[in-house]
């Protein structure tokens, strides 16, 4: 009898690797740390994920990129792993001061971000429907209880059950549809699958066609797409701000990960048949993201709706299907970490400022250009960004997918996409119109200090959003390299 | 690389952003930034004048070209050029900045070094922008000029304007910025088009204004419309022009002047060199609506500064007009309408800015810009009111001054189309005379009405530099318009014959 030893090579999730060490070794070195010397977990957590990013630049041309038909280290997954750990290291950086000043347990902290950043990476590199859901939960529990972990803050506590309820509801939904595609593909493995739906030619059962639709549900809940949106708002209001930087990038990058593999790969070959829904999603999320942006004064919730229309414009790339929406959509998630993270990052600079409830309000930030100019201009730079104004790198994003979609003959849904840019730019002007046009509340000037490590952030993604806006060749390129291989199968 | 081996236009282009970013480096010494603005933009207006030097008169196409691969992957390029349809409005960009600097001194006066440096940041920012527009070849790169002008035309209105500055910004933002969205998604479609017919990428107007590319009538309707919206709101002309009034009103002078003297031309000049060139069909079916709309823009333009008050809204609602008979000479779509509409931009350009700087005098002596609260002014200010009499001859196209010829030329080709057109848009003379000579009456002939007037100090010398200097471009062009027009025309009539060529290879190809 011939026994099949098969191949287990543990370098395809080294990076994955890295970071859960990480987050092991920083409970553990919590356990011998004063509390005064804590905020020196940030730095460990922050070796641990340039390591992982290293280790998957390094092993970009892998030999071997699966690891038995459950992860892979194909571009794709490694491209991710890039956004992914890139907000996961600014939100470090954000954190240093603020999980100090608001008094959050700092061992606890540091290892569920890690952690969520593990579950994230791996989603990025499942390809078999378990591993997805495996790595969704992973992230997903991690982040239910960051959100959760300022106990003494009764939104957090709110925030942190809304976001479990729902996210266990939407877990279910997957499931549900994960369960459809087994019973009917009689197969777990995304590639199996997509061979079923080869196999098909043409025909789409209707089994098959539910199971897609929950899966799109189950996703659609995690990237906050409209209508599965409501939990957005109360979340990213009640969840410690260093914790909405960091899931407004990661869950929405790892959700978007896993929806374009299951769209794009998996059901690549019936585009036609699912194209039209996403379109329609995307259509419905950015319209209904900016309309309820429009009346926010509330920064934390704008932004949780801005980010609901921005993932309608991700998902523009995405419903186009084609090579350049699928890059545009990587592209897109790549410039989304340096611009919207840091506009969290720049809330709680003038949190400490301004005070804690203050500091998230149009009415903490007018008048910021007199007092802090440098940090005016960088949330001045991240909301045009936002907002999709050229040179900055959000034009270029948004130019890449809008030009996938009238590739694909969705010109409609460019149109669409330009139209809510416009209305879109009203309340990110807002934010720029407070902070240099308006008087400022109190006339004590510059009242504190900003952190070091969140300066070093706000600069280095800044400096980001204006390179990329400029140069973004080399990573329009390496997206579409990515994505060739993805789409060729 | 060009015939000079040498990036001259880039350098143009960028000298004013290098510019800008040294002079926020340039310390707390306000006295040095202004002089450093106003040695970048001097040096920045000698550059493009060598432009014109080195410009050769015989070539129609694109010269000066810098051309660099920018983003591969998406066929988008890095190119600029330069012809005789932008040479004269880069020079007039550079020009007009210059005045800009130079009014800006006395505004800066009172303001904190912070404000500044930032004011002059802007300024210098603003001016690259707009240079952008007009020497951009790859439509990409175009667009993120046109829209790269917003940020710091935005921040400018809304810090330094007057009393409603932040919602004229805003609106001026908005209008403008929906005006163009749509413009994106038709450039994106131009390029599908493209890649569609040759499997190549490219954003570049030449190859896409090629006579093969094929382009059904209804496809190049909506087209057209989606580039012509842009740039009709940024003229503008009636109905899209109500963010004019409060943008210009609001703005401080320098902007203002700014505003009506180049912003505006970079809707001409889309007008020209992308809707004429790329949907010949299209334009010709526009025409007569577009028509309507520029003579209503003339008619309503002139009746409203008629009955202003506010000297500087009258001016606003001038520029309309103007610019409502500049978009019915390009829309004539022959030689003469075209480099008519080229000449009397350059010509509006002067005539605006010089009007502006003069009401900003008036108010900064008086402290008001109403009409009731002068009069008689010739007797107290006598150099003043020559000079700004002779401004508004100019305006309002006497012979011998710059807006003659440029207006004659546009209602010379708008006749060969529709003397019916031209008898309307000729009303526009008509009735520009008479509200600008009814201001001048008001404010300066008759008797000394007010006390307060009789003091006012006649122009200072240090006015009389930033005044003369238009004065006396106003009679030069108005003496010798062949210096405008002869640059100007090889290029515009192979455009025109490249729209011919090409509206009848379309019709061809639609049968």
């Amino acid at each position: 009898m011939d026994i099949a030893i098969p191949s287990f090579n543990l370098m395809v999730i080294a990076p994955e690797i890295v970071v859960l060490v990480t987050a092991l070794l920083v409970m553990g070195i919590d356990l011998t740390l004063r509390k005064e010397q804590r905020s020196r977990l940030a730095w460990v957590g922050l070796v641990g994920v340039a390591a992982a990013a290293g280790l998957s630049y390094y092993i970009w041309d892998g030999t071997d990129p699966a690891l038995q038909d459950m992860l892979a280290a194909d571009g794709y997954a490694l491209f991710l792993n890039l956004v992914i750990l890139a907000a996961a290291a600014l939100a470090i950086l954000f954190s240093v001061e603020y999980v100090e000043r608001t008094g959050l347990a700092q061992g606890e902290y540091y290892t569920l971000l890690l952690l969520s950043t593990a579950g994230m990476m791996l989603m990025a590199a499942a390809i078999n429907l378990m591993t997805i859901f495996l790595a969704l939960e992973i992230l997903s529990i991690a982040l239910y209880v960051l959100v959760g972990l300022n106990r003494a803050e009764r939104n957090s506590a709110e925030a942190a059950i809304k976001y479990l309820l729902l996210g266990a509801f939407a877990s279910g939904f997957l499931l549900y549809g994960m369960a459809l595609v087994y019973g009917q593909a009689g197969t777990t493995s995304l590639a199996g699958v997509r061979q079923y739906v080869l196999s098909l030619a043409g025909e789409f059962p209707v089994l098959l066609a539910v199971g897609l639709g929950l899966m799109i549900v189950g996703f659609g809940f995690k990237v906050a797409l409209v209508p599965f949106q409501m939990w957005t708002p109360d979340v990213y209001q009640g969840a410690p701000t260093s914790v909405t930087a960091f899931m407004s990038v990661g869950a929405k990058v790892a959700g978007f990960a896993a929806l374009g593999r299951v769209a794009l790969y998996t059901f690549g070959p019936a585009r036609g048949d699912w194209q039209w829904v996403l379109a329609v999603l995307a259509a419905l999320t950015m319209t209904a993201g900016n309309l309820m942006a429009l009346g926010q004064t509330n920064l934390k919730r704008m932004l949780a709706y801005s980010g609901i229309a921005q993932a309608g414009y991700i998902l523009v790339g995405l419903a186009a299907g084609n090579e350049s929406g699928t890059g545009g959509m990587l592209f897109y998630l790549f410039v989304y970490a340096f611009m919207n993270a840091p506009a969290f990052a720049v809330i709680i600079a003038v949190s400490r400022m301004e005070g804690e409830d203050q500091g998230e309000t149009l009415d903490g930030f007018s008048g910021l250009a007199a007092r802090k100019p440098w940090l005016a201009a960088a949330m001045a730079l991240f909301m045009l960004s936002l907002a999709g104004l050229p040179p900055l790198a959000g034009f270029l994003a948004k130019l890449t997918v809008f030009g996938a979609a009238v590739q694909a003959d969705l010109t409609w849904l460019a149109i669409v996409g330009v139209i809510n840019s416009v209305m879109a730019a009203y309340y990110y002007l807002r934010v720029v119109l407070v902070m240099y046009m308006k008087e400022g509340r109190s006339t004590k000037a510059a009242a504190g200090v900003i952190c070091p490590a969140l300066q070093v952030g706000l600069g280095m993604a800044a400096v980001a959003i204006v390179l990329l806006g400029l140069w973004p060749a080399p990573i329009v390129e390496l997206a579409r390299i990515t994505v060739a291989a993805l789409l060729g199968g | 690389m060009n015939q000079l081996g040498f990036p001259l236009l880039s350098i143009v282009i960028f000298l004013p952003l290098i510019g800008a970013v040294v002079a926020l480096f340039l310390g707390k010494n306000r006295m040095a930034v202004k002089v450093w603005a106003l040695i970048v933009s001097l040096a920045d207006l000698v550059l493009a004048c060598s432009l014109w030097g080195l410009f050769d008169y015989g070539r129609a196409g694109m010269q000066f070209v810098d051309r660099l691969a920018w983003i591969e992957p998406l066929g988008i390029q890095y190119s600029t050029g330069v012809d005789g349809i932008s040479l004269w409005l880069l020079i007039l960009t550079s020009f007009l900045s210059l005045v800009a600097v130079l009014m800006s001194w006395k505004f800066l006066e009172r303001r904190s070094e912070a404000d500044v440096r930032s004011y002059t940041f802007l300024l210098l920012t603003l001016e690259t922008g707009v240079l952008g527009v007009f020497a951009a070849v790859d439509l990409i790169l175009f667009y993120i000029f046109w829209e790269a002008v917003l940020i710091p035309t935005y921040f400018l209105i809304g810090r330094w304007g007057g009393e409603h500055r932040v919602r004229a910004a805003l609106k001026f933002f908005l209008y403008t910025m929906a005006g163009s969205a749509l413009m994106l998604v038709a450039i994106l479609a131009l390029a599908v088009v493209h890649v569609q017919a040759t499997g190549v990428w490219t954003f570049d107007r030449l190859a896409l204004a090629q006579g093969g590319l094929p382009l059904p009538r209804s496809a190049q309707m909506w087209l057209f419309l989606a580039f012509a919206l842009a740039f009709v709101v940024k003229a503008p002309i009636w109905p899209l022009h109500t963010w004019l009034p409060d943008a210009y009103v609001e703005s401080p002078t320098p902007v203002a002047a700014l505003l009506a003297g180049v912003l505006s031309k970079m809707g001409i000049y889309g007008l020209i060199r992308f809707c004429l060139p790329l949907f010949p069909s299209a334009v010709e079916a526009a025409r007569p609506w577009i028509w309507l709309l520029a003579i209503i823009s003339i008619v309503y333009g002139s009746f409203i500064a008629l009955v202003q008050r506010d000297m500087k809204r009258l001016v606003a609602f001038s520029s309309l007009a103007h610019m409502g008979l500049i978009v019915a000479g390009v829309l004539a779509a022959n030689a003469q309408g075209v480099q008519g509409a080229l000449l009397q931009s350059v010509s509006h350009g002067l005539t605006v800015t010089a009007l502006f700087i003069f009401v900003d005098l008036l108010e900064s002596r008086r402290g008001t810009r109403l009409v009731d609260d002068f009069g008689g002014l010739w007797k107290s200010i006598p150099i003043f009111g020559t000079l700004l009499l002779t401004v508004i001859l100019a305006s309002i196209g006497l012979p011998g001054l710059s807006g003659f010829p440029g207006e004659f030329t546009m209602l010379v080709g708008i006749f060969q189309q529709s003397p019916a057109a031209a008898v309307f848009a000729t009303l526009g003379i008509v009735l520009g005379a008479w509200y600008m000579l009814s201001l001048f009456r008001k404010t300066f002939a008759g008797p000394l009405a007010h006390a307060e007037n009789r003091t006012l100090p006649d122009l200072r010398r240090r006015e009389a530099a930033v005044v003369v200097p238009l004065v006396v471009l106003m009679f030069v062009i108005g003496i010798l318009p062949n210096l405008i027009l002869r640059p100007t025309d090889a290029a515009v009539n192979d455009l025109l014959n490249r729209a011919e060529e090409r509206r009848v290879v379309l019709m061809g190809s639609s049968k």
